[in-house]
């Protein structure tokens, strides 16, 4: 699925990234412990997250995800934007709550049949 | 000439395959500048002046009704008859494309119809969503070339290669990360730093991923509990070892620090999303091989080492 897709989807709006037409998103993962997300995440995967602080770009980055939605309309601070805009990785924000963000998205496709690697 | 260039010749079948492959909606251009067919036809020279362009779709409430082009301006103009609306001038035989046509599809329509410019529509809705000129698919191809290009070149560059070709009985490249303690700020500076490096170096992207994670989760250890340290990275033929020393305060119970979910975490660092107990089993997690060893008072020293052997199995 494409990001713009996504954007559509959760009515979000986009704070970082010009790309969103090309950018391709594999998975979501709905996680506010950044340990989890560099444990269980995908590469490609979109993180959405309740949490604002640059270190959330950074577990991005290390994890190879594609993008982050902040959830329930957060707006991260300038240096979170600053970090992502550096490292090139698109912000969305959407005002809809965690819960509901990863159900739209699940009925929409997004990631069916590729689970967490719960075995390990 | 097949055959004395081989190099040109796959890259021409490259092209072939990906005008099968590409559809029309990866290249168009999706902000379309469109007139409505109840405007007047003078109010078109600014459109067409300004945005430099030799035609326009005319759209009705969303939906491709004519195309109306720089010649039929210039005819109406010559004509000097008195202003009428678009709709009058404008040719309603449409030749269209749908979004999820392959670029194969498109490029023959180009070259057919001799226009410069199609209107793309979706397949379903007919709603009018881009415009595809002979430049969007020359822009288009020549992006994907340089991706498919740079993903090659990454390949060839391959760390792992180089060191073998070092003559020696033992080689390796050294790259250490100084991380000050307490600067939650900046904590991931080396980890990002250091897969830069390591990505430059054409080490394997899964690979890269595992030791970065696993050099992140360490430095954030490093920021919260600790002084300071430094991060190092071994890249062998074989395989690339990961060092994390730092200077206090050590870890009583190393046995219990490694149960995940065990942590003596701050509630600030909690509030930011770590901090669960969960570091020291992730970086055992990403790697091949895991040491640690501390001193209560003197400091902890971690040891991860990673093999560039083949694909690891996602599943084991």
């Amino acid at each position: 699925m494409k990001l713009d897709e996504v954007r559509e989807i959760l009515e979000a709006e986009v704070l970082v990234g010009t790309d969103i037409h090309t950018i391709e998103v594999n998975m979501a993962c709905g996680a506010d412990l950044m340990s989890d997300v560099l444990a269980f995440a995908k590469s490609g995967s979109l993180l959405l997250t309740g949490l604002t602080n640059p270190q959330v770009v950074r577990t991005a980055e290390m994890a190879d995800a594609s993008a982050i939605c902040f959830v329930r309309g957060k707006k991260p601070p300038g240096e979170t934007l600053q970090m992502a805009m550096r490292g090139n990785i698109p912000l969305l924000t959407t005002g809809l709550p965690m819960f509901e963000s990863c159900g739209r998205l699940y009925e929409k496709g997004l990631g069916r049949g590729s689970g967490w690697d719960e075995g390990e | 000439m097949k055959d004395s260039q081989p190099g040109s010749h796959r890259e021409i079948k490259k092209t072939q395959m990906m005008v099968y492959e590409m559809k029309v909606q990866d290249v168009m251009t999706r902000e379309v500048i469109t007139v409505r067919p109840d405007q007047p036809m003078s109010s078109l020279r600014e459109v067409l002046r300004h945005n430099r362009i030799s035609g326009l779709p005319v759209v009705l409430e969303n939906r491709l009704v004519g195309l109306i082009s720089l010649d039929d301006f210039i005819g109406w103009l010559a004509e000097q008859q008195k202003d009428c609306l678009v709709t009058e001038r404008m040719s309603q035989k449409l030749e269209i494309m749908y979004d999820d046509d392959p670029l194969v599809v498109a490029i023959g329509k180009l070259d057919r119809t001799g226009m410069g410019r199609l209107p793309v529509v979706d397949r379903q809705s007919k709603a009018l969503v881009g415009i595809l000129t002979k430049g969007d698919v020359i822009r288009g191809l020549l992006r994907k070339l340089e991706i498919d290009y740079e993903e090659e070149r990454l390949r060839h560059h391959y760390a792992g290669q180089i060191l073998k070709e070092i003559q020696a009985d033992q080689t390796a490249l050294f790259f250490q990360y100084n991380v000050p303690g307490q600067d939650f700020k900046r904590a991931g500076t080396g980890s990002s730093r250091l897969k830069r490096t390591l990505k430059s170096l054409g080490v394997r992207p899964d690979i890269v991923r595992r030791i970065a994670i696993a050099s992140y989760e360490a430095e954030m250890n490093l920021v919260v509990f600790t002084p300071g340290g430094k991060i190092s990275a071994r890249v062998q033929p074989d395989r690339i070892v990961l060092e994390v020393k730092d200077g206090g305060p050590g870890i009583e119970n190393v046995d219990e620090a490694m149960q995940p979910g065990y942590s003596t975490a701050p509630e600030w660092v909690r509030e930011l999303g770590f901090g669960a107990g969960m570091g020291l089993p992730n970086i055992k997690k990403s790697s091949d091989g895991f040491e640690i060893s501390s001193q209560p008072g003197k400091g902890t020293r971690l040891k991860a080492s990673f093999l560039l052997r083949e694909q690891r199995d996602e599943a084991e």
